[in-house]
């Protein structure tokens, strides 16, 4: 395996993939009853009335709106980007989402949907596309990477990689950094500029919170610009315990280099009250600059509508119902 | 041809060592009808720092030993206590005038004990402690510890100059503390005899410290003294122990009062001097 | 934090019903006491909140009475089945007014609402369930068969845990048989007063729980004094602990003490890191540091001392220090006007002897008692803050090299209540919890509770354990075949 070197690695000095693959392999363990217990209690905060609708907006902007289904075609990513731009037309103030996400054949249709709305998440609405053999990532790096290439070309804003959990389960993390890293340049324009990466580390299935650190060390390491915890295929997909856990690593990849990483959880976040404990355990962690859609993500597809009913309680001062939001 | 016995000189038992006292003293023992039997040393407020501090440097090392070598070693003391039956009858005899058949009873009541507490070394634990079904993600057991280094004071009736002092010692060290004990003032030849018993019986320096002299002279200072754990009074009654207890009180040190039954077999006597530990440790596959 | 502040989100007060006053509550009955009444205030607006009866030694004598006829002609006959049936139901009208205890436990302590909300409500009514069950299983505690109950059962409690306190000491005791006279400390008194009501509306024959409110040096002399008390079980301090066994010296009254501490908290450095943080702050912040265990000693390998002490400062900069009934507070107020000057007093000796001082920069309420969450470093092993309980969130750093002396450092102290170990090296963590001489050793956590944990100290934390099966020898003397 040839090792591509990152700018990363060097400034930590681990200048060969064994280094590479000797430092996460040394990082301190996790102790799970107390990440847990870190995690129940950062979910008892309570937000000020005053602040949740800033909150419920913030949720809104922080969207990847995601439809990674084998019946998606054309017409239902229409209507994503259609949902993604005017999450509610009854109330205009509501912002748009982040990003749209699917799959890399969907890619252009999202895009010419999109037309002058596609941006970066601030400046318009970025398009994400997985890639990479999503969602087992049981392929060759040549297809991986032709996959990547694809929805490079076709206009992907993003790019939401798997790791190879096989490999890291097996303890083959040179494996896994060789394939981020060579994402990681499949994503490149060849104007110096780059689609995004986001690596999903498939927390689900790493199943131990050391795998979990280990393999946000490596990710990062390698080049991601956000570590991502699911596909939402597996459970459990996105956990606080495990988001918490990824933001101290993005933390401290802070406090030593300055630089910040994004993180996106993913999957399994369906209500407003579960995306506020995500919001508080950001602002604990890294502090409130995360809370940025260069910086923070949620995954999700049903999240968006019960943040709409939340805001329209908030406006209307009564609760709404689902046929007040719309389907998609 | 007669010969000339040669009288054994009865000195301390400090640290595995056989000292004198520190301040040279001796006091007459004699026998029922008033003949003299020995001079046997009579303890100091020193040599009773001295034991305390032979007793401590012992401690973490014999409750470090397995529960297993722990029982080896107090059943050698039953065997070598068995093998010089005879000379504990006798010197039971010339102090007390007890009859062969009683001083007989009572080593073998001793040696009985040994055998007895010898057995409990790699149970006690089991009995004592237990795994606790706290309500959460945790293990968690709770185990005996021994308390550390034990005052005790033997009986001071001179029908239980073996078995009294036994009594004092064999319920401490089982579980690994060490013991500092004033044996019998009036009858202490058995306990000084018992001292070279320990020193042939695998047990370490210090772990036995058998002090002779008087009680009401060396309690209060082992009493008070802050780094005794506990004071085992159980074979003390007829002694005036309350302000013993007073003086034990201002370093927290656990205390046994005196008891009727101090010579019978009873695991309560090893409960009174173990402390419990409960570890908590997190449970997860994560 | 500009948008996502943290409401203002106080618990409703609108669910207490405090009475202007208090009596004694002794048979069953509320009535005066003799000794002169006082005001129990809220340490953290200092407004008053009712005031209450002390009892002098009359009263103590009258409670003793009470309880001693209570024992004799109906809790003692009783079966061990029909006893554990009240202790059930107490433990069930407990989690029914949780709310209300929470609040009035946070309102008259000054501890955070989240505490009393999550940890003393729910353990209080954990222990009654807990030795509810071994009422009539009393042959299995290990104390041989037919234990026998000991009598009237004398029990003095500290202000810092007011109702989880009781539960500890109130519910082995009546489930072994006994029944209690019990002191509340003098500025906690109100859970327990609301406690009286419980046993009322749990039918609990009269005599059997009698609550005497009033001061240590005064009600709790008397009752510790009194000459019809089989059994003192006290917390609090190792003097006044020290007082109690000088006076029982000589007496066969059964005696547990649960004391002071200065606990060891334990960093290797392989232990998780950001966890090993989490339970340094929750050994040393959790309950504004009134905690006899609590982890008031940091030993931490010298080699991560910067790491975790920045890991430390940094995470301690998101505690919430503040009005006790918001939802969001961590560090709620100091008990006692006293009890703050002695944080003062001891925690200025800290840079006095060449400490390093630091204190999180928080607002501090104009009104109440507050002690910002403090930590020393550069802390000698002689150093006063080293050596003495502070009883506040001051925590004292101290350094070692090897695992050996990381032992000897933690044992080198008077007290053996509480140590935590930090690695995830489990044959060292095995190894080290062996040779600590405490009580309760917290192995990559601190500061857990339960009903069926043993708990107490070594040395001159006291004697005697509260909790699980061991605590009922407490109030049991041993049976047959013992």
């Amino acid at each position: 395996m040839t090792f591509i070197a990152t700018e990363r690695a060097n400034r930590l000095g681990l200048s060969s993939l064994d280094s590479v693959v000797a430092f996460v392999k040394a990082l301190p363990g996790v102790d799970a009853v107390g990440l847990e217990a870190r995690a129940a209690n950062l979910a008892t905060r309570s937000i000020k009335n005053s602040s949740k609708m800033a909150a419920l907006d913030t949720i809104i902007r922080l969207i990847d709106l995601t439809t990674l289904e084998g019946a998606d075609t054309a017409g239902k990513v229409r209507s994503l980007v259609a949902k993604a731009a005017t999450p509610d037309a009854s109330h205009p103030d509501t912002p748009r989402v982040a990003a749209v996400c699917v799959y890399p054949d969907m890619v252009e249709h999202a895009v010419a949907a999109l037309g002058s709305r596609q941006g970066d998440g601030v400046t318009g609405i970025s398009v994400a596309s997985v890639a990479t053999a999503f969602p087992s990532g049981r392929s060759t790096l040549d297809i991986k990477i032709a996959d990547t290439r694809y929805a490079v070309e076709k206009g992907a804003n993003e790019i939401d990689m798997v790791i190879d959990r096989g490999a890291a389960l097996s303890g083959d993390w040179e494996t896994v950094y060789s394939e981020i890293r060579a994402i990681r340049e499949a994503c490149d324009r060849g104007d110096g500029t780059h689609a995004h990466l986001k690596v999903i580390l498939e927390t689900g299935e790493l199943a131990t919170y050391d795998a979990i650190k280990r393999a946000s060390w490596l990710a990062i390491l390698a080049g991601a610009d956000f570590i991502k915890t699911s596909t939402g295929k597996v459970q459990p997909a996105a956990t606080l315990p495990t988001t918490v856990l990824m933001l101290e690593v993005v933390r401290d990849w802070f406090l030593l280099t300055g630089e910040k990483i994004g993180v996106k959880p993913a999957g399994g976040i369906r209500q407003s009250k579960d995306a506020i404990r995500y919001l508080v355990a950001v602002v604990e962690t890294v502090g409130e600059d995360w809370l940025h859609p260069h910086l923070f993500r949620f995954g999700a597809s049903s999240l968006l509508n019960d943040v709409l009913l939340q805001r329209q309680k908030m406006l209307t001062g009564h609760y709404s119902g689902p046929d007040y939001v719309t389907v998609d | 041809m007669s010969h000339m016995s040669i009288p054994k000189t009865y000195k301390l038992f400090i640290g595995g060592k056989f000292p004198r006292s520190e301040s040279g003293r001796v006091y007459d023992v004699h026998g029922p009808k008033g003949v003299f039997l020995a001079n046997v040393a009579q303890a100091s407020r020193k040599d009773a720092r001295d034991a305390v501090v032979a007793a401590r440097s012992a401690q973490s090392g014999w409750a470090g030993a397995t529960a297993y070598n722990r029982g080896q070693v107090l059943y050698r003391i039953a065997e070598m206590l068995d093998g010089r039956t005879e000379q504990f009858v006798a010197e039971i005899r010339s102090v007390t005038g007890a009859s062969d058949k009683v001083a007989r009873a009572e080593v073998h009541a001793a040696v009985d004990m040994w055998v007895w507490y010898a057995g409990w070394a790699d149970k006690y634990a089991q009995i004592a402690g237990n795994a606790n079904p706290v309500s959460g993600p945790f293990f968690n057991l709770s185990v005996p510890e021994p308390t550390g280094v034990v005052v005790s004071v033997a009986s001071q009736d001179t029908a239980y100059s073996l078995i009294g002092l036994v009594s004092a010692i064999a319920p401490a060290i089982v579980t690994g503390n060490t013991v500092v004990v004033i044996a019998n003032e009036a009858a202490p030849l058995a306990a000084l005899s018992f001292a070279e018993v320990v020193s042939t019986s695998d047990v370490p320096g210090g772990v036995i410290n058998i002090l002779t002299g008087s009680a009401a002279e060396i309690m209060p200072w082992l009493a008070s003294h802050a780094d005794v754990n506990a004071l085992d009074l159980a074979a003390a009654s007829g002694l005036s122990t309350v302000e013993w207890e007073k003086a034990a009180a201002d370093t927290l040190t656990r205390i046994v009062r005196p008891r009727a039954a101090f010579t019978s077999l009873s695991v309560d006597r090893i409960d009174a001097l173990v402390e419990t530990k409960t570890i908590w440790h997190t449970k997860s596959l994560a | 934090m500009s948008f996502m502040e943290y409401a203002a989100a106080p618990e409703s007060t609108s669910i207490l019903n405090i009475r202007p006053h208090y009596g004694l509550f002794i048979n069953n009955e509320w009535v005066e006491g003799r000794g002169e009444s006082f005001t129990s205030i809220s340490p953290s607006t200092e407004a008053e909140l009712f005031t209450v009866s002390e009892a002098d030694g009359r009263d103590v004598d009258r409670a003793v009475t009470a309880a001693r006829a209570a024992y004799d002609k109906v809790w003692s006959r009783m079966s061990g089945a029909e006893r554990g049936k009240y202790l059930f139901r107490i433990a069930r009208i407990l989690q029914e007014r949780a709310r209300e205890f929470a609040v009035a436990e946070t309102v008259d302590n000054g501890k955070p609402i989240k505490e009393t909300r999550d940890v003393d409500v729910p353990l209080a009514a954990a222990w009654f369930f807990y030795y509810a069950g071994w009422a009539d299983k009393l042959d299995h505690a290990g104390l041989g068969a037919n234990p026998r109950s000991l009598g009237v059962a004398a029990q003095i409690i500290p202000w810092n845990f007011p109702l989880l306190m009781l539960a500890w000491k109130v519910a082995p005791a009546l489930a072994a048989g006994n029944t209690v006279v019990l002191k509340p400390a003098e500025t906690t008194p109100l859970t327990a007063l609301m406690f009286a009501e419980v046993c009322q509306q749990a039918g609990l024959p009269a005599g059997v729980v009698n609550i005497l409110p009033g001061k240590g040096s005064i009600t709790g002399r008397a009752l510790v004094e009194h000459a019809g008390v089989n059994k003192i079980a006290f917390t609090g301090s190792t003097s006044v602990g020290r007082e109690i066994a000088r006076s029982v010296a000589g007496s066969d009254t059964k005696l547990t003490l649960e004391l002071g501490g200065k606990g060891a908290n334990i960093v290797f450095d392989d232990a998780a890191l950001d966890q090993a943080v989490e339970g340094i702050i929750q050994g040393i912040f959790f309950n504004q540091g009134h905690v006899c265990c609590a982890g008031s000693r940091l030993l931490v390998q010298e080699n991560v001392h910067d790491e975790v002490l920045e890991r430390l400062t940094r995470r301690l900069a998101t505690l919430r220090l503040g009005d006790p009934l918001d939802k969001n507070t961590d560090i709620g107020a100091i008990n006692s006007r006293e009890q703050l000057e002695t944080i003062h007093r001891i925690a200025n000796t800290g840079e006095a002897e060449g400490a390093e001082r630091w204190t999180l920069d928080c607002a501090i309420p104009d009104k109440g008692f507050w002690y910002a969450p403090t930590i020393f470093t550069n802390v000698a092993a002689s150093n006063t803050i080293a050596r003495d309980e502070i009883f506040g969130p001051v925590l004292s750093v101290l350094t070692f090299r090897t695992p050996a002396e990381a032992v000897t450092k933690a044992n080198n102290s008077p007290y053996g209540l509480s140590a935590g170990i930090w690695t995830e090296k489990a044959s060292r963590m095995l190894t080290v919890a062996d040779q600590l001489r405490a009580g309760v050793i917290w192995a990559n956590t601190f500061n857990k509770f339960d009903p069926a944990s043993p708990f107490g100290g070594y040395k001159e934390s006291g004697y005697g354990r509260e909790g699980g099966r061991h605590g009922l020898a407490a109030y049991l003397a041993k049976g047959e075949g013992r």
